[in-house]
């Protein structure tokens, strides 16, 4: 039984910060070329590790994009990457600007604060390992295999710093986008692993559904590139360990595939009601029309073989939005133009999610273009599902579908159309009107979006 | 017509021990378990008294066939595990991690029941991961990233990351339980629980599932979490102080902080139409949710906007007006800043009538519980509608003459529709709306 309400949502303002850079129409061009971000990791003293490359995006200034960036000295760098984003999203919304005094509600000064809110699917702030490490180590009784905790405490004061600390807390990106645009209605942070900014961005939609906000600044943030994160990732033994050629090791539904690539960075869009957006004479870029949610229930560290969590996502989805996926629709093509992929390149999920496509789709999967842009950016974690979700909206916007790059050896389980190593301009097609994004996250926690060409 | 949602299970596991009824017998008694901290040597802290839960395991708690797993649950996941079961025990449901075998029906279609389960930032066990670190350094005794990597790396666990995952809340509880519906962990801090609790009510209205555990679950109590919130300004100081409800005092100018509890609190939202085709019995009606940020600022009453927003939209979802509560249950942390901005948002809302409101306050008998607060207060709300009474209530200071939190015994009343709300770290607020079910 899907929502049905009359209030429509759109989407009016992105912007996103990358491994492949941080303007919409730079990224795009990049993504289209099948350009890959992968680098040795520098963040850390890495070399040594069995992965020692990752999809690095380089630090940003909040001085050059914001008036005032006092509150934000000593931020995580997921805050950094989320208040960049946002600044771009909120600015290509038209919304306002933040890097000219009293400019940053200009394009919404009639709207109440309480009726803009925010919903993110940001991951917890990078953890200051030096000072941890050091502390720890500090309290460390070789005798008892324990720490001792007073002079661990002792430590902590001497090495740590305390607004480090508290910045790791996984709210606090959505804490500092509230203050940054004013948005004091509803705000939320899910971190449903790699699912989570798919989540925000479709409970957000339900918000503005449910006339609870007008104004929904939604999206996420995430960096795990830090000692601790690669170490958890390679005792999963989740992450490819190609080691020499990090720009080819991320080979998402190649039978090679060994893992996937850890990326970072950042993903924001402005969602907001066709109401609002019109009465300000703001363009939509696309609209939101379908979100589906599951669990896989199976177990923490597998995904249910039959892809059923998947499924279970996609078919809801596909409900919401009045989506019939055996239909052919006027272009003579199955009514998803194109899927962003969840598309890790670990053995397991794109197997998997290959496996749900078909459970859904039938037949007509094998004639849906699939691509994964992980094998580009790397995998962003918890902000993989909105810079995806982008994604989708710059194909509807272009015509233009991005390749799954690295696809050298065909995989008989994974036999859809993974659009290989070459962008595919479907104009001719007609374009890509709607398209659907996948997001699984460790755990079981499975989101699907729907995402469609705005029509009046 | 929107679905109706009511609550049928309650789960808590505080200070009081596991089961929402050792709770709330607590609760009534006026009793507190704020004390020493024997989980570990906190005499290097500033704080350290909390409020801990004795000899508690999740292995009790879970089907013999999971007991392996409960090794790659920290402590909040163990929580949240526990007051699951607890609260699936109450609703007199059955699920497949409490059925006795595969043949025994299950209440639910597993594909109609969703989970939101709140959670903080978990901090790793620092014994666990220096064991490892500690062989990986070099001749000045630091941390020697090359040896690391060549191999100390191995001496880590396999599953050591996902220990600490916050959404293993509620992946560990949805494969318990079986529960395939829509499934979210909302990290707001002290808002988790609600926040969470509002996701659930909007996803059984909009008709994606039939039933939800909600709520949150967080334990800090162990060095590097308890040392966040130290560094967050949130703890008291205990030197020389055993008895730690009588540090506790709600919204007195002169409080000393707050101390640290760590719970789990998970209720069961179901709709009113499947609860009643089962025959199931209900504490309450949820009525009403809503959220709200705080702007930043050093004033607390222009910080209490988010609390008042948050309020005034659960009021609005709920169809009444602010005149119709007649109980409140806030955060009432004992921090001054924090108790100025919530005592801000009540008077903005419920003005001169504020005083004639009892709260219930709950940081003087179990602590500051994080994510883990707000399914535990949703669980003593729903108690207080259901019984028609308000617990006893601690209180070591003195607090304004318009706040109803002052120390008093157990008492009968008359609670038509009561408030649960919360501010957080961070400035995310949530408020529901419990209503009695008509008799």
């Amino acid at each position: 039984m899907p929502t049905s309400g009359t209030i429509r949502v759109v989407i009016t303002g992105m912007g996103w910060v990358t491994p492949l850079g941080d303007t919409i129409e730079g990224v795009w061009r990049r993504l289209l070329s099948g350009d890959s971000g992968v680098v040795p990791i520098t963040h850390f003293p890495a070399s040594a590790m069995a992965t020692n490359f990752a999809a690095q995006t380089p630090d940003v200034s909040l001085a050059q994009r914001f008036a005032d960036p006092a509150p934000y000295i000593g931020v995580g760098l997921n805050t950094r990457f989320a208040l960049t984003a946002a600044a771009n999203a909120w600015k290509n919304a038209g919304l306002g600007d933040v890097s000219t005094p009293g400019a940053s509600r200009a394009g919404c000064a009639h709207t109440p604060t309480e009726r803009v809110g925010a919903y993110l699917g940001s991951g917890e702030g990078p953890p200051d390992f030096p000072a941890f490490s050091a502390t720890n180590l500090a309290g460390w009784r070789e005798e008892t295999r324990a720490v001792d905790t007073r002079a661990w405490a002792n430590a902590a004061y001497q090495n740590m710093s305390a607004r480090c600390e508290v910045e790791q807390e996984p709210n606090m990106p959505l804490s500092h986008i509230a203050q940054a645009f004013a948005a004091y209605g509803p705000t939320y942070n899910c971190l449903t692993a790699c699912a989570a900014s798919t989540q925000a961005i479709g409970e957000a939609s339900e918000i503005i559904r449910r006339d609870e906000a007008d104004v929904m600044i939604v999206g996420g943030a995430h960096t795990m590139i830090h000692p601790l994160g690669v170490t958890g990732f390679i005792r999963l033994t989740a992450l490819s360990s190609r080691a020499g050629d990090p720009a080819r090791a991320c080979r998402p539904f190649s039978l090679d595939r060994d893992g996937f690539v850890m990326g970072e960075g950042a993903g924001i869009l402005i969602l907001e009601s066709l109401e609002h957006a019109q009465a300000r004479n703001a363009q939509p870029l696309a609209e939101i029309v379908g979100f589906g949610s599951s669990a896989d229930a199976f177990r923490i560290t597998d995904i249910q073989p039959d892809g059923l969590g998947a499924k279970a996502s996609m078919a809801h989805a596909l409900q919401q939005a009045h989506i019939n996926p055996h239909t052919t629709d006027e272009s003579g093509r199955p009514p998803i133009h194109y899927i962003s992929a969840h598309g890790t390149g670990t053995k397991e999920n794109d197997s998997i999610e290959t496996t749900g496509i078909k459970a859904v789709f039938a037949d007509n999967a094998y004639k849906i273009p699939i691509s994964s842009i992980k094998s580009m950016m790397g995998h962003l974690i918890a902000a993989a599902g909105a810079v995806e979700a982008i994604t989708c909206v710059q194909t509807i916007r272009t015509g233009f579908v991005p390749p799954t790059i690295n696809y050298t050896i065909p995989d008989p389980v994974c036999d859809l159309d993974y659009v290989p190593n070459q962008a595919r301009d479907l104009n001719q097609t007609g374009g890509v009107k709607i398209a659907l994004s996948n997001s699984f996250g460790f755990g079981g926690q499975n989101n699907t979006l729907i995402i469609k060409r705005f029509e009046p | 017509m929107t679905r109706e949602i009511v609550i049928t299970g309650l789960g808590a596991v505080t200070g009081f021990g596991v089961g929402a009824a050792a709770l709330w017998d607590g609760l009534l008694a006026g009793q507190s378990t704020l004390g020493p901290i024997t989980r570990f040597d906190a005499s290097g802290f500033p704080s350290a008294l909390a409020s801990e839960i004795p000899d508690f395991s999740a292995r009790k708690f879970v089907p013999k066939t999971y007991r392996k797993a409960v090794k790659v649950m920290a402590r909040d996941i163990e929580l949240a595990v526990g007051a699951s079961l607890d609260a699936v025990h109450d609703a007199g449901l059955i699920t497949k991690g409490t059925r006795d075998d595969d043949s025994t029906p299950l209440t639910y279609d597993p594909a109609r029941v969703g989970c939101h389960i709140g959670a903080g930032l978990i901090a790793c066990e620092i014994d666990e991961l220096t064991a490892a670190l500690s062989t990986s350094r070099n001749d000045a005794g630091e941390f020697d990233y090359e040896a690391w990597g060549r191999g100390a790396i191995n001496n880590l666990t396999p599953l050591w990351l996902l220990k600490y995952l916050p959404n293993m809340l509620a992946c560990h509880v949805t494969i318990i339980h079986d529960a395939r519906g829509p499934s979210n962990t909302i990290t707001c801090a002290e808002a988790s629980g609600g926040l969470s609790i509002g996701e659930s009510k909007r996803i059984i209205e909009r008709g994606e599932a039939d039933i939800c555990f909600s709520g949150g679950a967080e334990s800090k109590l162990n060095p590097m979490g308890m040392m966040r919130l130290e560094f967050a300004g949130r703890l008291a100081r205990t030197e020389g102080i055993t008895d730690g409800a009588s540090l506790i005092s709600p919204y007195d100018p002169d409080a000393p902080g707050s101390l640290l509890g760590e719970a789990g609190g998970i209720i069961l939202l179901e709709s009113k139409d499947t609860a009643a085709a089962r025959n199931a019995g209900a504490y309450c009606q949820l009525a009403g949710a809503g959220a709200g940020q705080s702007p930043a600022s050093d004033d607390p009453a222009r910080r209490s906007v988010g609390l008042q927003n948050a309020i005034r939209a659960a009021i609005r979802s709920a169809g009444i007006t602010p005149d119709q509560i007649q109980a409140i249950l806030p955060h009432a942390a004992g921090v001054p800043d924090l108790d100025l901005e919530e005592a801000a948002a009540l008077r903005a809302i419920f003005g001169d009538s504020l005083e004639k409101i009892p709260l219930v306050t709950l940081t003087p008998a179990i602590g500051e519980t994080l994510a883990g607060a707000f399914g535990v207060a949703a669980c003593v709300g729903a108690l207080c509608v259901h019984h028609q009474t308000l617990p006893t209530r601690l209180h070591a200071g003195k607090c304004p003459s318009d706040l109803q939190a002052h120390a008093a015994d157990q008492r009968d009343a008359s609670i038509q529709h009561m408030l649960v709300c919360s501010s957080s770290l961070g400035g995310q607020n949530a408020a529901v709306i419990l209503k009695r079910i008509d008799a």
